[in-house]
């Protein structure tokens, strides 16, 4: 499926959606946390997208925002596409969890909450999982601080 | 041994002994998990109920290094991830900042670069072969596959210097230029190992005492696998074609004829054959390749400080255990703003849990080996 006809659909399901191929090889489409949930069902579950194969998940602090970026391909009809969802709140940063629609997510989130610190709601099992569980702080937060154990060079 | 009263106060005949779940704690130091790796296992007596991975023993929070790192050096990083396959490592990188640097590399590099990646490859599934024999109580094929790979690492030391992390890749190209022996050491290699190859088969693969302990052992569907993203020979296994070679053709695959090896049984016994089977791909993508490297420039020219133009750069790549990607966003500095590597290890290793349950213990070794972990690669 052509990236036009991809974005026809994000589109029909997510009428706000930001949509751009710019700085990316991919089609990306950014929407808010709330309807990130819902738009990634759709794309798993319809017959024409059916994006079953989630080969990257990680997290982006912008320093404005925070972004947990979605990479994913469908095995069958071979097309990709990148969701973002931009969290603006850097207080309390949170977006719904994927890990029921592709299993690896359950473990690429606590990754992205052990060193971003955005909480995934309804997670199974959200805690960190690089770190020790007593860490201070999360380490790939631009404002991170750590006298001790970073050595500036 | 109770004895129990039915609901009329009789004395029930049926004997029983009171079972409870336990707990046993694999690793961190255990030498089936090859490197600091805890399994939490819920047993119930042998069976295993639960597998719950605990990582991050050696974490080195690679991806945060990276972001104070020039592009040259974010390369050297990448070797201390999955050391088995440190050049395709390399090769990602690189293939990820040309792509940004929109950088033609010479012909002569991509065709230097498959077959040392090629090579690569068969070294760790070598080296696999050898432990994972051992894993199972076989000394000898430990030894043989110790005896094969170190031709390979002589291969790498006399063009590179290094024998395991190999650095040899740079952006633009390779480090230096082969070695005028490289082509006829690949060559007498490959004529070697085909010989030796069927040993490996004749050692294991027909054996009684390890098809008993492989064959319908360790079961991964392949909606599991493309669920958990799992990827590499253990993926193809249970029928998901994976294969980044083939799908998305980088340096010189598109240029060499070979199958991609899927099967589609997911048991242990299959994820094994699906590595010797591509050891002999392996072989005969480097003989269609060694002959024909084109003569020019072993490097692309680039400037002495790398800017990538702001945006976002993906290069998927196949290592020896599966897909590695490369993710790197760049606003326009010296060092990148934000890399990911997406390690193969770490999505491979979280299906253990599936493929365990109502297994032994003992099957749970034969399957951590048909994984081929490298633990490195999942902590990063």
């Amino acid at each position: 499926m052509s990236n036009e006809e991809l974005k026809n659909i994000i589109l029909q399901i997510t009428p706000d959606a930001e949509l751009t191929e710019e700085g990316s090889e991919f089609l990306n489409a950014t929407v808010k946390p709330d309807q990130l949930h819902f738009l990634a069902e759709k794309l798993r579950n319809d017959k024409n997208t059916l994006f079953d194969y989630l080969y990257c998940l990680t997290g982006v602090d912008w320093i404005s925002n925070f972004q947990v970026v979605y990479h994913l391909e469908s095995t069958v009809h071979n097309h990709r596409i990148v969701l973002k969802a931009k969290i603006t709140d850097r207080e309390n940063p949170s977006v719904d969890t994927v890990s029921d629609i592709w299993k690896t997510a359950e473990f690429h989130e606590r990754e992205v909450y052990d060193l971003f610190g955005i909480k995934f709601n309804n997670h199974p099992d959200l805690r960190r999982i690089l770190l020790e569980e007593d860490w201070k702080g999360y380490p790939l937060r631009k404002d991170y601080a750590d006298e001790a154990n970073i050595v500036e060079l | 041994m109770f004895t129990l009263l039915d609901e009329n106060g009789k004395t029930d005949t049926k004997e029983f002994t009171e079972t409870q779940e336990y707990f046993v704690n694999m690793g961190p130091q255990h030498p089936s998990t090859h490197g600091v790796l805890r399994l939490l296992l819920t047993l119930d007596g042998e069976i295993i109920r639960r597998v719950e991975p605990h990582i991050g023993y050696i974490h080195r929070s690679i991806e945060k290094m990276c972001e104070k790192d020039s592009y040259q050096q974010v390369v050297h990083l990448t070797d201390r991830m999955d050391y088995l396959s440190c050049h395709i490592n390399n090769e990602a990188v690189c293939l990820c900042v040309e792509k940004g640097l929109q950088l033609e590399i010479p012909e002569r590099v991509k065709y230097i670069r498959t077959i040392i990646s090629e090579l690569t490859r068969i070294a760790s599934h070598q080296l696999w072969w050898g432990v994972m024999g051992m894993d199972l109580g076989a000394i000898t094929s430990f030894l043989y596959g110790f005896r094969d790979r170190e031709m390979i690492t002589d291969i790498f030391e006399e063009t590179c210097g290094a024998r395991l992390t190999m650095n040899y890749n740079v952006p633009g190209g390779v480090m230096f230029d082969i070695h005028p022996n490289f082509r006829k050491r690949t060559k007498d290699f490959i004529s070697h190992f085909k010989k030796k190859l069927p040993e490996y088969d004749e050692l294991l693969t027909g054996n009684v005492i390890f098809e008993e302990r492989t064959k319908g052992i360790g079961y991964l569907s392949k909606e599991d696998a493309i669920s958990f993203g799992v990827t590499g020979p253990s993926a193809r296994a249970s029928g998901f074609a994976c294969d980044i070679r083939k799908k998305i053709p980088y340096s010189a695959y598109d240029k060499v004829d070979f199958k991609e090896i899927v099967f589609t049984e997911g048991d242990s016994y299959t994820r094994y054959k699906a590595r010797i089977a591509e050891m002999w791909e392996s072989m005969h993508i480097i003989e269609q390749l060694i002959d024909n490297i084109p003569e020019g420039e072993f490097k692309a020219k680039t400037k002495a400080v790398i800017k990538l133009p702001p945006g976002e750069y993906y290069q998927r790549v196949e290592t020896a255990r599966g897909e590695l990607g490369v993710f790197i966003i760049s606003d326009n500095k010296k060092s990148p703003y934000r890399v990911k590597f997406r390690s193969p290890g770490f999505s491979n290793l979280f299906a253990l849990d599936t493929m365990a349950k109502g297994c032994k213990i003992a099957d749970l070794v034969a399957m951590m080996s048909t994984l081929d972990l490298v633990i490195p690669d999942i902590d990063r």
